[in-house]
């Protein structure tokens, strides 16, 4: 919000997918500007969380294309080019960091190893430069004190805030957020949520499917409204959230609203 | 909740820990009847020669060591081929899947003795250097393959077990499928099959005492030497049990406060 948009820097475009003979997503494109950040709203089953997912291929889209940088990656609904695809899936993925609903820390490994496996391994920094880069990032969202820690030993929001440091370590072009609140008690939810904002705020470029519709309204460059595997209205939090045009659109809101704003909160650990 | 001063806690809390103490009681009691009774018995008739027993101790014993190697060298194998096995039966490349059921259910679906006697007297014919091969080695290769079998079930189930969350989260990081198998799943896997492995490796230490039939000289089969030569079958062979036993018992002591840490450990 208080950094300027920049140029797009990822683009989907009519991203389909079937799920056997269900169509959960229906032709959904969207294209990011730097510093931008978008937020994904709908009921569950609306296809947010699958589209998310199509973005770093963690889900196979069955038509479309996603496009970064000088990556184009259509989808391969056969499987017939994975080999050849390969690598550039990998190079995305290396430039969009995911954060997941289930933290999905690796429990083997302390705070700081899970910081710094990918930046070692992946990008090849030193280990003095990725331990000082995961220093950095832990900081950021106030966990370097327990980086000698396991993940075992966190609280829900603790191991949240690492699973972002841990996607900020790759420094990536933008960041995935997938439902990242909603496996959380609800006293733990606004640790995370202060350091979404912080991250936007900053300038990061930032894809978020949550129910946390304050989190839109303080930090949303965009808002998306989706049913049906379709993007049913789109545009600035306050217009989306407070005015909304769409006849879905309001009765997805007053729904929400009036079951008191709490997020469903689906399989939680 | 603030803790009760009133004495009937500390009244149910002592009469927790006598009830406790006296099953204890009574389960070592049975025990040491049971164990008792047998050994009298044995003492009172006439056949049975302790001195014997005392005698050929120290030859007997020396042949657990054997035991425990080729158990610890068996299981090894095992677990390098099981690792093998279990990516093999977790590929999507169809010929390394076929080949990894294939080892599965041939080595599964045969006698573990037929295995040991062919690798001794089948092999030779194959192949005949194999002739020139100790009979250990020949045995170890056996037990290992055998268990290397079992245990790839026991392995895919363990990584089949680690969470689908901890593969997607290393993809999103870029990883390669191999580092993601490597360092995220197989460490995790293994932790979740420790216990499982402990289980086999009691398992091992008493099967190993098969090769016997290929004359490795481990216990059972000094047990067997000593005791038809001398008529002491009954002797040699309760001697032989008594150090499987013992061996097994203080395993399973150790496996059970492995599993217990795990249990607790930093999952």
């Amino acid at each position: 919000m208080s950094v300027p948009l920049g140029e797009v820097v990822l683009q989907a475009t009519d991203i389909e997918k079937f799920f056997g003979p269900n169509h959960v997503l229906r032709g959904i494109s969207l294209a990011v500007r730097r510093h931008e950040t978008v937020m994904l709203i709908g009921r569950s089953g609306s296809g947010k969380t699958t589209f998310l997912r199509c973005l770093n291929f963690l889900e196979e889209p069955t038509r479309g294309v996603v496009a970064m940088g000088d990556l184009r990656i259509e989808a391969d609904p056969f499987l017939e080019h994975r080999r050849s695809r390969r690598g550039d899936v990998r190079r995305l993925r290396q430039q969009t960091g995911m954060v997941f609903q289930e933290f999905n820390l690796f429990p083997h490994m302390s705070v700081l190893d899970n910081c710094i496996e990918a930046p070692l391994h992946v990008k090849g920094l030193s280990r003095r430069e990725a331990v000082a880069s995961a220093e950095r990032y832990l900081d950021k969202v106030q966990m370097l004190d327990r980086r000698d820690e396991f993940p075992a030993r966190l609280s829900g929001g603790q191991k949240q805030r690492v699973a972002i440091a841990r996607a900020l370590c790759m420094e990536p072009e933008v960041l995935l957020f997938d439902e990242p609140t909603s496996a959380l008690d609800p006293e733990l939810i606004g640790e995370v949520i202060v350091v979404m904002e912080q991250l936007a705020h900053e300038g990061s470029t930032m894809i978020v499917v949550s129910h946390e519709m304050a989190f839109a309204r303080e930090a949303a460059d965009r808002v998306l409204y989706l049913e049906g595997g379709l993007v049913v209205e789109e545009g600035p939090p306050e217009q989306v959230l407070d005015d909304p045009r769409e006849e879905a659109t309001q009765l997805f809101l007053k729904r929400f609203l009036s079951e008191g704003a709490k997020a469903p909160a689906r399989h939680a650990p | 909740m603030t803790a009760s001063t009133d004495p009937i806690v500390a009244r149910i809390v002592r009469a927790d820990e006598r009830r406790r103490l006296r099953f204890r009681a009574v389960f070592a009691i049975t025990w040491a009847v049971v164990i008792g009774a047998f050994v009298l018995w044995l003492l009172n008739i006439n056949r049975f020669d302790p001195a014997f027993i005392a005698e050929q101790m120290p030859y007997i014993l020396g042949g657990a060591p054997l035991t425990i190697l080729i158990s610890i060298a068996s299981i090894s194998l095992a677990v390098v081929l099981a690792v093998l096995g279990a990516l093999g039966r977790l590929s999507r490349i169809a010929p390394v899947y076929a080949l990894a059921s294939l080892y599965v259910s041939v080595v599964r679906g045969t006698p573990l003795i037929l295995q040991i006697i062919f690798v001794f007297v089948a092999l030779p014919q194959l192949v005949p250097q194999a002739s020139k091969v100790p009979a250990i080695i020949l045995g170890v290769i056996a037990l290992g393959f055998n268990y290397g079998a079992y245990m790839t079930e026991i392995f895919r189930a363990g990584i089949q077990a680690v969470p689908p969350g901890q593969r997607e989260a290393a993809l999103a990081l870029g990883m390669s499928d191999r580092r993601v198998m490597f360092r995220i799943v197989l460490p995790q896997a293994v932790r979740i099959v420790t216990p499982a492995m402990g289980n086999e490796f009691i398992a091992m230490i008493k099967d190993s005492a098969l090769v016997y039939v290929i004359g490795v000289q481990e216990l059972l089969w000094r047990a067997r030497t000593v005791g038809s030569a001398n008529f002491r079958g009954l002797e040699m062979l309760l001697l032989a049990a008594a150090v499987y036993w013992i061996l097994t018992i203080i395993l399973s002591f150790f496996q059970e406060r492995l599993e217990q840490r795990m249990a607790r450990g930093d999952r």
